[in-house]
């Protein structure tokens, strides 16, 4: 009784709500589309992000509490269990790692006398991943440095595992990556057994990765290890992305889709690595502006990659790198040996 | 005044509240059962306060919650002003269902709030959303009443204990 009393007199309100909501909805939507296209909003945007950041940090504070209290009241002999282990890798670490110095030195004698070529000698620091849940679609994590320590758009993140994401969004103090997993994301790499080159795009759950176009006459299996080509001067070349779980013809029969695990651990939490290209011995040279590394260059670079590591098949290789300095390229797992 | 008071202190604060249990890091295999807590306290708001909370505060709680998010600037701010219409259409009807029955109905806005967020997804090119993607709305089911008493009796607390 109480409603249709009312109704008549709410009637002209909703026509101006309708009208309301349609100017609403224009409004929403012209904001979507320019921010999608990436202009002044999305710089605006990143702006009004630092604003932001004081809510993420408190969001993500019961679970560092809860990190906090487990290290803090964890027992003594679990500690020194623990402490033993760690030990125990970190010597078995620096064994490879000094094997690895003197292939790194070698591969950098063979670039000099290739020429032309310049090998990069990469750099990486650690930031610590925000405990918090951004959108779950997308697949994105933030992490706690900023401009202010120097990390830039397009630097590639990577973990213990293989690539991880790139950055995306810097503010001072932060920085938004785009996780590998992420629908939008594609990553350039080749077969580590093969030398196929590839392209893998992220399916938005964290645990896949898909190769929804390769020709049939390309020579992959299920059990090969993909790394990043370096095509494209987006990612660095090397670095694991994942391994070929399934193959499938794709629905035109025309292609072989593949599915891929991660090879880099995505549940979002812990440390993670920041990349730096750096110039070698001081010469001027940046990192690469997207597509401007040329694919015959790339293409010697790999063949030579692919004879160092033939040269030292039977050398098992850090999956992490374990100091802050260490020398392009991270030889593949697998040997890449026909390749050439 | 009294009443104007309260309210302007507690929109924010629970806007705040929803956007950090928002951001609250959970498991993975819970993640998506999260429900959509920015909805529920504008649904609750739009329902108490309609003279104060109407579309244009939607859309604003919208662009603050796709800064958080980190979504495109816009998509929260479409989802909410587009549940804030139909709160207000119903407002009258809403208002005075019982309790159970108001859960139902809010369910049914926030299923509706995932098929706009899964058109605007596609639009974008993301592909269609997993299955587990429908289940958030099932968890603001039962939620909705205590959240409702949660708020009422806060609410009717901070008014006695003003002079």
């Amino acid at each position: 009784m109480a409603y249709s009393g009312s109704s008549t007199p709410r009637y002209g309100d909703n026509s101006g709500g309708t009208l309301r909501l349609l100017v609403y909805v224009a409004l929403a939507i012209a904001l979507m589309v320019s921010d999608h296209r990436g202009g002044v909003l999305t710089r605006i945007r990143q702006g009004a992000t630092i604003a932001v950041e004081p809510v993420w940090w408190l969001a993500s504070l019961p679970a560092r509490f809860i990190a906090f209290s487990e290290s803090a009241f964890s027992n003594q002999t679990r500690l020194h269990h623990e402490n033993v282990d760690l030990q125990q890798q970190l010597l078995l670490a620096r064994a490879r790692v000094q094997r690895l110095q003197s292939l790194a030195q070698e591969n950098e004698n063979l670039r000099e006398l290739l020429g032309g070529t310049r090998g990069y000698r990469l750099a990486v620091q650690l930031a610590g991943v925000l405990d918090i849940d951004l959108d779950p679609v997308q697949q994105r994590i933030v992490l706690d440095v900023g401009s202010s320590q120097g990390v830039h758009v397009n630097q590639v993140v990577i973990d213990a595992g293989g690539v991880l994401g790139q950055v995306i969004a810097v503010t001072p103090t932060r920085a938004t990556a785009l996780l590998i997993t992420d629908p939008d994301a594609a990553v350039p790499v080749q077969a580590a057994r093969s030398g196929l080159r590839l392209i893998v795009y992220g399916t938005g759950r964290s645990d896949q990765l898909t190769v929804p176009n390769i020709p049939q006459s390309g020579d992959i299996k299920v059990g090969d290890e993909l790394i990043t080509s370096g095509i494209g001067g987006r990612f660095p070349a090397g670095f694991p992305v994942g391994r070929v779980t399934a193959l499938s013809p794709d629905a035109s029969h025309a292609f072989v889709a593949a599915s891929v695990t991660p090879a880099a651990r995505l549940d979002r939490s812990g440390s993670v690595l920041l990349v730096w290209d750096l110039p070698d011995d001081g010469t001027p040279t940046g990192p690469p502006a997207p597509g401007d590394l040329p694919t015959r260059r790339a293409a010697a670079a790999l063949a030579l990659r692919a004879s160092a590591s033939r040269a030292h098949a039977a050398t098992p290789v850090a999956p992490a790198p374990a100091q802050s300095q260490l020398q392009q390229p991270r030889q593949p797992q697998q040997p890449a040996g026909s390749h050439r | 005044m009294n009443r104007a008071n309260a309210g302007f202190f507690w929109l924010p604060l629970s806007v705040l509240l929803a956007v950090l249990l928002g951001l609250l890091p959970l498991p993975d295999a819970v993640a998506p059962l999260r429900p959509y807590f920015l909805g529920l306290v504008l649904v609750y708001w739009l329902l108490e306060t309609p003279d104060r909370v109407g579309m244009g505060a939607a859309f604003v709680i919208g662009l603050i919650g796709d800064l958080t998010f980190g979504t495109l600037i816009g998509e929260h701010a479409l989802r909410l002003t587009i549940l804030a219409f139909i709160v207000q259409r119903f407002r009258a009807r809403l208002r005075f269902f019982p309790l159970w029955q108001q859960s139902l109905a809010v369910f049914a806005l926030l299923m509706n709030d995932r098929v706009i967020a899964a058109i605007v997804r596609m639009v974008l090119g993301e592909g269609a959303p997993r299955w587990t993607y429908w289940l958030s709305p099932l968890l603001a089911l039962p939620l909705w009443p205590w959240l409702v008493v949660l708020f009422d009796t806060l609410r009717m607390r901070a008014r006695e204990r003003r002079p």
